[in-house]
């Protein structure tokens, strides 16, 4: 029985590790993309959209397998839900000044 | 006095005290980077011409370091899968190499603000370069950290291994994560600064 549970463990960890490989080579790829894609000098809004939804990719794929997430405990994920609600929020205070303009005007 | 929850999880929490408070810092260092990246968001909007990163900076070698910090990632993963494995001499192999690799990434980083400084390019000279050094240079000081930790869980903190190898196993992940996190960060560093 403990024989079984050492060759399953082993097992797990070899299937981790050609995850981590194929992550590694995709991370490779879409680095040479986000480089190509910048060659292409398209207009401001498109470029940055393209670019951040790669680097968002990418970013999910470190925080998903290297960083474990994809299979954390539920208190990991309402600390990071809680981050990512207040982040948003820190990220749209800019929109929200200039749509308002209240700091430009207000002074 | 013993450290509660190091190897065992905390029944209330599910996970040991160390893996918590890893994650609660990680919140932490979001918010940093993400009061930064709005800070830039305001700034760039608000200015009536931005440069394009790439005709200040060098990209060729902002591509090779990020090609330098993703592997620095995977040889991170693989140390922590090694000591999974109880090899640990396949651990210091891969521990070694993601020290080394950070240290190439410093190097890198010191040749490019090096030229910016000879060419006369300072964190004065405009809003662009402003943000581009502030942000950079938080980001390398995170990657001097998270050398420090490593090079310490390469040498000295090695010692746990033998003492309480479950221990050292976790204090290996959750300087991983760190690193992990630096990496990410540089994820959209690289193209917000260098590329757009």
């Amino acid at each position: 029985m403990q024989a079984t549970t050492t060759t399953d463990h082993a097992a797990d960890i070899d299937r981790h590790v050609r995850i981590y490989i194929s992550v590694f080579v995709t991370l490779m790829v879409l680095t040479i993309v986000t480089v190509a894609i910048s060659r292409l000098h398209l207009p401001v809004p498109i470029a940055v959209s393209v670019a951040l939804l790669v680097a968002t990719v990418k970013g999910s794929l470190v925080a998903c397998y290297f960083m474990h997430l994809i299979s954390e405990k539920k208190l990991i994920y309402a600390v990071l839900g809680l981050t990512a609600a207040f982040f948003v929020v820190l990220l749209f205070l800019p929109v929200l000044t200039h749509a308002t303009g209240f700091w430009i005007h207000h002074q | 006095m013993e450290i509660p929850y190091t190897v065992e999880v905390r029944p209330d929490t599910g996970l040991t005290n160390g893996k918590i408070g890893i994650w609660l810092f990680l919140a932490s260092e979001v918010m940093l980077f993400g009061a930064l990246f709005a800070s830039y968001i305001l700034i760039r909007t608000g200015a009536p011409d931005w440069p394009r990163g790439d005709t200040i900076l060098n990209v060729p070698l902002a591509t090779f370091n990020t090609i330098v910090l993703i592997t620095s990632s995977v040889t991170m993963v693989m140390a922590w899968a090694s000591l999974m494995r109880n090899r640990f001499g396949t651990y210091r192999l891969y521990m070694g190499a993601t020290i080394l690799l950070g240290g190439v990434f410093l190097v890198v980083k010191y040749f490019e603000y090096s030229h910016k400084f000879e060419l006369g390019l300072f964190p004065s000279t405009n809003n662009f370069l402003a943000i581009y050094f502030t942000l950079t240079g938080l980001h390398m000081l995170h990657v001097i950290g998270g050398m420090a930790v490593n090079a310490y869980f390469w040498g000295p903190g090695a010692k746990l291994w033998k003492t309480n190898p479950e221990w050292f196993r976790n204090r290996v992940e959750h300087s991983g994560l760190f690193w992990h996190f630096v990496d990410l960060v540089w994820i959209f560093l690289f193209p917000t600064l260098y590329l757009l």
